[in-house]
């Protein structure tokens, strides 16, 4: 089977953000960078079903060249290959953009099936994985949380609200992962002596015959404004437990 | 004079509150152009009254027995074909597991920009401007989604749904709602809902979350008892989630949930920056925690210093007399 799998390079979720002065971007320079956690998921469920009945498994990415970083975090976890697109053009893609051109990248060859996280953590759009099926006409299913493929299908499991489905897509299919779905693996010292050595092709913009424009204007960013003072209550527990129900009532009126 | 479009969400009881929320934010957007919402599903067009008193001059409406569980390719294509030559400038959508699917999916197939998640609106020069938190609420970032129709999406509890009004009547027109078996590729085999009075976290006004201060799993059934009396959601931090005392579906926080009700109470939470990130934009946000330097206790607006087991069930008590 031919799985790939889409990461991206997010900033670490422990990371304080910070905005450009003009506003116009976060402030990403010196923030340490990982593999979209989500992704991670995305990368342990391909290798898991690789490792059962065998095939391979591609890693394909849009970004700038920091992101090699991400991509050699996951061929060291244990996928076989790399494609990505690096173009100064494509910096600043918005996420319509970006699951275009990871839609050409994907269309340049056959899969049987696309893994990727179900939402990369700094946009948080949950976007990419629907519109790559879209644009390339597959069925998907989101939010896995558990997977079984056989006889030409994916079976997937998950959580919709409160709803316990159970989904099942014919291959080729579009997935997004979920936390639950596996433990992702640390990478090997031999993984990582490994993944430098594991093909990868670079490809561009033109490459791809393609010129995305934004479907979204972005009119600027902002931090949210810091919360006001808050009271912490003194005295006796049980006298305290009295104020804060008398405050929720009538002061905050949250209750 | 604009015309916006909103997907209605159903659940057992009725319209969901976010589609109430939609429909108002629609209305307020639409001035006097019109408001349509569309309803898809099976015994769902007994709502499309209430759709009206909440703000729709006009519901579409596809009942079916055959689409009582939601199934994405369903619900796309039915979309695509309402949306064909109408017109549509906007189309609001509530946020949920379904609709982010739903609104991805279709803004790629209509080639129009999709904003996901926003949480206020502003008109400037006539062009709304949406304002979606990032990076699960440490930043906001302000769009416009182009296209016919541009698609947002709206987290629950933060726009207004209007007061039912009784005397304002939407026209009902119904929906085609037979689709090609070539287009279902999609096949739902189970859809299992939670019990009834279950309240979705992201929905949930009141939401009472637990972390590593609860000392024993077995202990958040004093967080259980005190978000029944509340008609609460339950949430938990990710260290709680991930020592596996909690589901994944309650974690709050950067590779959980982002949520905003208006009250949190966290209970044991020390607040590690990205449990922060998913809860801060709370109104009113309440943190017990033992340890006074607890980072939770800088965006408490009440706090208590003690040990949350001990809390706990004097809350429970006296919310229980509050409310009685």
């Amino acid at each position: 089977m031919k799985i790939a799998v889409l990461v991206k390079q997010v900033a670490d979720t422990a990371a304080k953000i910070e905005l450009q002065p003009d506003g116009s971007a976060v402030k990403l320079d010196d923030v340490q960078k990982v593999l979209n956690p989500y992704d991670e998921f995305a990368v342990e469920a391909a290798i898991q079903l690789k490792e059962k009945d065998g095939g391979e498994v591609t890693v394909v990415n849009v970004g700038p060249d920091s992101a090699d970083e991400a991509v050699k975090t996951a061929l060291a976890m244990g996928c076989d290959r790399a494609v990505v697109l690096r173009d100064g053009e494509a910096q600043g893609l918005d996420p319509a953009g970006t699951a275009a051109v990871l839609a050409a990248m994907l269309a340049r060859e056959e899969f049987d099936l696309v893994l990727c996280g179900k939402q990369a953590v700094d946009d948080d759009a949950h976007l990419v994985g629907p519109a790559v099926a879209e644009r390339l006409d597959l069925p998907v299913a989101t939010f896995a949380t558990s997977l079984e493929v056989a006889d030409g299908k994916a079976v997937v499991g998950r959580d919709a609200d409160g709803i316990r489905e159970t989904l099942a897509v014919p291959l080729p299919a579009v997935l997004t992962c979920q936390k639950g779905l596996n433990e992702p693996r640390y990478p090997s010292l031999p993984g990582i002596m490994q993944a430098a050595r594991k093909p990868k092709d670079v490809v561009t913009l033109a490459d791809l015959g393609m010129n995305p424009e934004p479907r979204v204007a972005r009119q600027g960013m902002t931090l949210p404004p810091p919360r006001a003072e808050g009271k912490v209550l003194s005295g006796e527990i049980p006298d305290q437990v009295k104020e804060l129900v008398q405050l929720l009532r009538n002061e905050a009126r949250a209750v | 004079m604009a015309t916006i479009w909103v997907y209605l969400e159903t659940n057992p009881k009725g319209l969901s509150k976010a589609s109430l929320e939609a429909l108002g934010e629609a209305r307020r957007l639409a001035g006097d152009g019109r408001v349509t919402g569309v309803l898809i599903g099976s015994g769902v067009g007994a709502l499309a009254e209430a759709a009206g008193h909440h703000g729709a001059d006009e519901v579409l409406v596809a009942d079916d027995a055959a689409h009582a569980d939601f199934n994405l390719d369903v619900h796309v294509h039915l979309m695509r074909r309402a949306l064909d030559g109408a017109g549509a400038d906007l189309l609001l959508m509530p946020v949920s597991v379904h609709c982010r699917e739903l609104s991805a999916r279709l803004a790629a197939a209509l080639d129009t920009g999709l904003a996901p998640d926003c949480v206020r609106s502003e008109t400037v020069d006539g062009t709304v401007h949406w304002t979606r938190p990032i990076y699960a609420g440490k930043a906001f970032e302000t769009v416009t989604p182009g296209g016919s129709p541009g698609i947002v999406t709206l987290r629950p509890n933060n726009f207004e749904a209007l007061a039912p009004d009784t005397g304002r009547a939407a026209s009902v027109t119904p929906l085609e709602a037979t689709i090609d078996a070539d287009r279902l590729r999609l096949e739902v085999r189970e859809a299992v809902a939670a019990a009834a009075d279950k309240v979705p976290l992201t929905e949930a006004a009141i939401i009472v979350s637990g972390g590593r201060g609860m000392k024993d799993p077995a202990n958040f059934a004093l967080i259980e008892k005190l978000a029944g009396t509340l008609g609460a959601a339950v949430g938990a931090s990710r260290a709680v989630v991930d020592a596996g005392w909690r589901p994944h579906a309650e974690q709050v926080g950067q590779t959980g949930k982002t949520v905003s009700p208006v009250l949190y109470i966290a209970c044991g939470i020390s607040g590690a920056i990205q449990h922060l990130a998913g809860m801060s934009s709370s109104r009113t946000i309440v943190a017990v925690n033992k340890d006074p330097e607890a980072p939770i206790f800088k965006v408490a607006d009440y706090g208590i210093v003690g040990d949350t087991l001990e809390v706990l069930p004097l809350l429970d008590e006296e919310f229980k007399k509050l409310l009685a």
